[in-house]
C-alpha cells in the first residue's frame, strides 16, 4: 500500500487526486502504526519549514521517517517534504529531519539572469538529469515541471544530486540516495510527466 | 530557465462558462470543467477561474466546479471572484485550487492578504488588481487607479502603491488587469504591466487586451510580465495554445512546449 504522510501541509489532496487519476490505491495518514504497513511512502508539503517541523516532532514523524528509511522501502519527498529532509533550513532557522546531509537555502535577493528574477520561482522549469533513475524513466528531457518556492535544497554530498534546475543559480532540484528520491517541484501539478513520475515511484523496487 | 506561463482565464457565472466584454454583456458559452480539460490537454500552463456569480446563495455551485476541476486537470489553477474572507478562501483551497485571488475584499480589508498568507502560505494568495488609467495627480502619482466591484467603484488608491503594499502584506503573486484593455483585443497595457512588474519581487500575470499572439510576445518582453492571461482569443477558437506557443518560440520567448 502507498501511504501519503498527513501532516497538515497543504498539497496532500492534490497528491491524493493525482494517485486516484493513475488508478493507484493509497492511504493518507499520520498514524505511525498504519505507516509501518506501507510499501511506499510519499512525504509531500507546502508551507513553512518551522511549522511543519513542529507538527512532525509533535507526532514523532521525524523519528519515524528515519527508521522507515533504514528499512529500504521507497520514500518520495515533494517540495517542502524535500527541503526538510535535509539537516537544516534557513526558513525560520529550522533544524530539520536530517535524512540527507546539507541545508535548505533561500534564493539570493539579487537573483539575475538577463533580467532580475522573481522570488518565489513560480512556474514551469526543466530538470537536467545527471544520471538515470527508475523514478524518472520515460520522462523526456524536454519535459518541464511546476515549481513554487523561495528556498532550495543544497545537499553537502554532490553524489546525491540527481537533477539540477537553472533559476539564476543552478540548484539541486532532484536528489536521490538509495531508497530515497526527493524533488523540489510538484509532480502532482506537472501534467502528464508528473503523473508518470508518481506512477514510476509506485512501482519502484529499490535494490 | 523558467518558462513564461500562458494562462487561459475562464469567467464562470452560476457554474457556467461566460466571457464578458468590458465586464458587460456576458453570454454563456459552455461548461467550465470541460473547458479546463480542453485547455489542460492543449498545453495551458495554469488556469484562472473568475466566479462572477452575483447572488451569494449560488456561490457553492463554484465550490463544486472547483472540486471537479481538481479531479480533472493536473496543473495549477486559481479561483477568484467573490472571495470576502478567510472562510471563503479555505473553501476554495480545500476544494482543490492551488491559489485564491482576492481583489475588492483586499482593498477593503488588506488584512485578508496577511491572514491568507499565514493560513495557506504566500504562494496561495494572488492579489487581483483591476486598474484604470487616470490623470496623474498627488493622490494617484502613477496615473493608474485601483477600481473595485467589477469596475464600478473608483477607490482613490494608486495602483503602484497598492501592488507594493500587497507584496509587503504577503501576496505571492499579482494578477494585473487593465480595465481599459479588457475585452478589446488590441493588446495588453504594456506601460502599466512593466511599471508594476519592475517594482515588485513577486511574479506578475498580465491580463486584459490579448487578441493576437504578438500581444503576448510584447507583454512578456517589453511589459516584463511573468505570465500572460488570455480569454477571447482561445475561447472563440481564433487561436490554439499550440499556435500561440509556437509563435512565442519563433520570437525567442521560452514557454513549456512538451506536455
Amino acid at each position: 500500500m502507498i501511504a501519503i504522510i498527513d501532516y497538515n501541509a497543504g498539497n496532500i489532496t492534490s497528491v491524493a487526486r493525482a494517485l486516484q487519476n493513475i488508478g493507484q490505491d493509497f492511504m493518507v495518514t499520520d498514524d505511525t502504526v498504519k505507516l509501518d504497513a506501507a510499501s511506499h511512502v510519499i512525504f509531500p508539503g507546502v508551507g513553512a519549514a518551522g511549522e511543519a517541523m513542529a507538527y512532525l516532532r509533535n507526532k514523532k514523524l521525524d523519528i519515524w521517517l528515519k527508521d522507515y528509511l533504514k528499512t529500504g522501502r521507497p520514500l518520495m519527498g515533494i517540495c517542502l517534504g524535500t527541503q526538510i529532509i535535509l539537516d537544516y533550513s534557513e526558513e525560520n532557522n529550522t533544524p530539520c529531519i536530517g535524512l540527507i546531509a546539507g541545508s535548505t537555502r533561500r534564493f539570493p535577493e539579487t537573483l539575475m539572469s538577463h533580467v532580475r528574477l522573481k522570488i518565489p520561482q513560480m512556474g514551469w522549469n526543466s530538470v537536467k538529469m545527471l544520471r538515470s533513475h527508475p523514478v524518472f524513466e520515460n520522462i523526456p528531457s524536454e519535459a518541464e515541471f511546476y515549481f513554487v518556492h523561495s528556498y532550495y535544497p543544497s545537499p553537502t554530498d554532490r553524489e546525491v544530486v540527481l537533477g539540477t534546475t537553472d533559476y539564476g543559480i543552478n540548484f539541486c532540484s532532484v536528489l536521490a540516495k538509495n531508497n530515497l528520491v526527493a524533488m523540489q517541484f510538484h509532480p502532482e501539478k506537472s501534467g502528464r510527466p508528473g503523473l508518470q513520475i508518481l506512477k514510476n515511484f509506485c512501482t519502484w523496487r529499490p535494490s | 530557465m523558467i518558462s513564461k506561463r500562458i494562462i487561459p482565464c475562464l469567467d464562470v457565472r452560476d457554474g457556467k462558462l461566460t466571457k464578458g466584454i468590458k465586464f458587460k454583456g456576458n453570454v454563456d458559452i459552455g461548461d467550465p470543467v470541460e473547458a479546463a480539460r480542453e485547455y489542460y490537454e492543449q498545453g495551458a500552463d495554469e488556469i484562472v477561474f473568475y466566479d462572477i456569480t452575483a447572488s451569494s446563495d449560488k456561490r457553492d455551485i463554484m465550490i463544486d466546479v472547483v472540486r471537479r476541476v481538481a479531479e480533472t486537470i493536473f496543473i495549477p489553477f486559481s479561483v477568484g471572484g467573490g472571495i470576502r474572507n478567510l472562510e471563503d478562501m479555505r473553501k476554495v483551497i480545500h476544494a482543490g485550487a492551488e491559489k485564491v485571488s482576492v481583489n475588492s475584499a483586499a482593498v477593503e480589508n488588506p488584512q485578508i492578504i496577511t491572514q491568507g498568507a499565514k493560513a495557506f502560505g504566500s504562494q496561495c494568495v494572488v492579489l487581483g488588481m483591476d486598474v484604470k488609467k487616470v490623470n496623474v495627480s498627488d493622490k494617484i502619482p502613477s496615473g493608474y487607479e485601483m477600481v473595485i466591484h467589477g469596475g464600478r467603484i473608483y477607490t482613490g488608491i494608486d495602483a503602484l502603491w497598492w501592488a507594493k503594499e500587497a507584496e509587503n502584506l504577503g501576496a505571492g503573486e499579482i494578477c494585473l488587469n487593465s480595465i481599459d484593455a479588457d475585452g478589446v483585443q488590441t493588446g495588453y497595457e504594456l506601460n502599466l504591466t512593466r511599471m508594476i512588474s519592475e517594482n515588485v519581487k513577486i511574479p506578475v500575470i498580465a491580463s486584459g487586451g490579448a487578441g493576437k499572439p504578438e500581444h503576448l510576445a510584447d507583454v512578456l518582453t517589453k511589459g516584463k510580465a511573468d505570465a500572460a492571461l488570455i480569454a477571447s482569443m482561445v475561447h472563440y477558437r481564433t487561436y490554439t495554445m499550440t499556435e500561440i506557443k509556437q509563435y512565442l518560440k519563433e520570437k525567442g520567448i521560452k514557454t513549456r512546449l512538451f506536455w
